[in-house]
């Protein structure tokens, strides 16, 4: 249809043209976020340099890996138990309210989270961080895995029983090789939502245990800086690098046999 | 050597999978489960696996009860429907794969699997990964993987049926010849009756959960047990007649018939059929003397003798059409009675079709061949 053509362009131009400037803009010399004065690094020396933001990088990935880590575990066991083991009863109802989260408005979670914290009365900085994040990380890292299970021919597992090998055995040397590119495309898929999380972790962190976008966030409140560009850029470069990542292996995982 | 003790089997409340299933299979015997879909012969198959556990009954191997073991301490081995061969190993790696888990060193488990795919001609496949083997081979590297570890029996889970027909009657030969030379008992699943009648030594023919009849293929073909065995296996014809009383005489008389030596559990009877003619059958059922009333037969259309209308000891019917294959030509007739029937001539000598369509035939019923159905 005639038109469309157009209305594609408008839409990448809103989508990714803000992004292009926020990165033009980092390498700018001059301290302006719209007026170009010429090539510098000096943003990102001053970015890498500034001590808050460098805790902040090293809170965000801390928890990111950490979550990351535990949702994979936990995702790839409800994984199993709803695809591969025997239908148990309220099986369709785990499956459902593990997905939920997904569709739960993130501010409910938020407030949710941080008033069930402050009920139990428990402060353990980036401790409640990672608990928050792993929970929202599971049902992320849940659907690749899962998906990757229910293509996998059961028969396979059977006959590595019946090649003698135990159950176990059969799970490290059969099942989980073959799943292993839905729990990597899992794992990092919730290694970039924990990072780029914000809203939960605006209510979660306390002062200490802030993470890398709620010093962004409180950065761009007390006005724009190229510094800030820079920051962001570095985040949105390691983000784009691991979606690169998690795209190249979720189309080998459907490749393979 | 297996010996299957009444086994019964569903799932969930309603669907019955087995209803009281016993066999015995002998040392280095070919035994073939032969039945349509949902006869229960996978689960069977399943069960003497280990991937499925009994309501009820025995599995015996050698004498002791293996019902309640894990398919890894069975000595039992299973080619799959699909192969299921391991995509992420290559061929070497899948046939090593059983060795390995008995914990056998990985040399000499890399050693026996090269002799063993040199028993399947696969010698140059060892590092191939399965997804780039054909259909046939990967059939290869599953039967090797199995039969590495020597088992006490080798399951067959419709192996032959995602090949294509050319690639399937050879691979039945070469499966036949692996039998011979392992000396491993198989028990194999099929629902292809011309595959179960060329490689077993014994078929057990299923229906419904049940084994209906248990015999070497000639059995099976030549004395169906009833009904279904007898249309299911081979290509059938069904008569409706009448036992009159003393129709069973426990010789058989007339119409040149000898009863033979073969066993004496075969009883002769005589039958009327529609149109008031009489034949001879035999019955398997010990009691065959004293059966009376409605009867079906069943008779081979290559047992159907055709002759012109006028020969003595015929029952008359007329021809309405005739197909020529090539090596036989097949009528299709309808007899007096009203019933139909298909006749198969062997054209063994050049020679033109004997009838037309529209021609009055006498038809013979070879009485060694004809059979009371029981119902």
């Amino acid at each position: 249809m005639p038109g469309f053509g157009a209305w594609t362009w408008v839409f990448y131009i809103f989508l990714y043209l803000p992004l292009v400037i926020l990165v033009v803009f980092s390498f700018n010399a001059g301290r302006s976020a719209t007026v170009w004065s010429g090539f510098s690094l000096d943003w990102y020396a001053r970015a890498f340099g500034n001590e808050s933001i460098q805790r902040a990088t090293v809170n965000s990935l801390i928890v990111a890996f950490s979550a990351m880590t535990a949702a994979t575990v936990l995702a790839l066991l409800a994984a199993l138990a709803l695809m591969r083991g025997r239908r148990f009863r309220g099986g369709t109802v785990f499956r459902v309210t593990l997905l939920a989260p997904l569709m739960i408005p993130e501010i409910v979670t938020a407030v949710a989270t941080l008033t069930f914290f402050s009920a139990l009365g428990m402060q353990l900085g980036l401790f409640n961080v990672f608990i928050a994040h792993t929970v929202f990380c599971i049902p992320f890292a849940y659907l690749p895995i899962a998906a990757r299970l229910s293509n996998l021919d059961e028969s396979l597992e059977c006959a590595a029983r019946d090649l003698y090998a135990g159950a176990w055995r059969a799970f490290r040397r059969v099942t989980l090789p073959l799943a292993m590119p839905g729990i990597a495309a899992g794992a990092m898929l919730a290694f970039i939502i924990s990072l780029d999380d914000f809203v939960i972790t605006l209510m979660v962190a306390d002062a200490g245990s802030t993470t890398l976008p709620v010093y962004i966030f409180g950065m761009v409140r007390m006005g724009t800086s190229p510094e800030i560009n820079a920051v962001s850029t570095a985040l949105l470069a390691v983000t784009t690098v691991i979606i690169v990542f998690h795209y190249y292996l979720s189309n080998s995982a459907k490749n393979r046999p | 050597m297996i010996e299957l003790q009444d086994i019964s089997k569903s799932f969930g409340a309603d669907v019955v999978a087995l209803k009281h299933v016993s066999f015995t299979v002998a040392e280095n015997e070919f035994f073939t489960l032969l039945g349509p879909s949902g006869c229960g012969k996978t689960t069977l198959l399943r069960i003497i696996a280990g991937f499925e556990f009994t309501d009820s009954g025995d599995v015996l191997l050698d004498g002791g009860d293996i019902a309640q073991l894990p398919p890894e301490k069975r000595p039992v081995n299973t080619v799959f429907q699909n192969y299921a061969l391991f995509p992420h190993m290559n061929v070497l790696q899948n046939v090593a794969f059983g060795m390995e888990m008995r914990g056998i060193e990985r040399v000499e488990a890399a050693d026996s699997a090269r002799r063993m795919l040199s028993q399947v001609m696969l010698d140059d496949f060892a590092e191939r990964f399965p997804a780039q083997l054909s259909g046939g081979q990967q059939q290869r590297v599953a039967l090797a993987r199995a039969l590495i570890n020597r088992p006490r029996v080798l399951l067959l889970d419709e192996p032959l049926s995602a090949l294509d027909f050319k690639l399937r009657k050879t691979m039945r030969i070469e499966l036949k010849r692996l039998q011979r030379d392992t000396g491993i008992t198989f028990i194999f699943v099929t629902h292809d009756q011309e595959e179960a009648l060329a490689l077993s030594d014994r078929i057990a023919v299923m229906r419904d959960g049940e084994v209906r009849q248990i015999g070497a293929p000639m059995d099976v073909y030549e004395k169906p047990a009833d009904r279904f065995v007898a249309d299911f296996i081979g290509e059938t014809n069904f008569l409706a007649g009448r036992v009159e009383a003393g129709g069973g005489d426990g010789t058989g008389d007339g119409a040149g018939d000898s009863t033979g030596g073969d066993s004496s559990r075969v009883n002769s009877l005589r039958v009327t059929l529609g149109d008031g003619s009489t034949v001879t059958a035999r019955s398997q059922n010990a009691n065959a003397a004293d059966l009376r009333g409605a009867v079906t037969l069943a008779i081979r259309p290559e047992r159907v003798a055709l002759s012109a209308a006028a020969t003595p000891g015929g029952v008359a019917g007329a021809i309405d059409e005739v197909v020529y294959q090539g090596n036989t030509t097949r009528y299709q007739i309808t007899l007096q009675s009203g019933d139909r029937i298909a006749a198969l001539e062997t054209n063994a000598a050049a020679a033109t079709a004997q009838f037309a369509a529209g021609d009055r035939v006498g038809a013979r019923f070879e009485p060694q061949s004809l059979w009371v159905l029981q119902e």
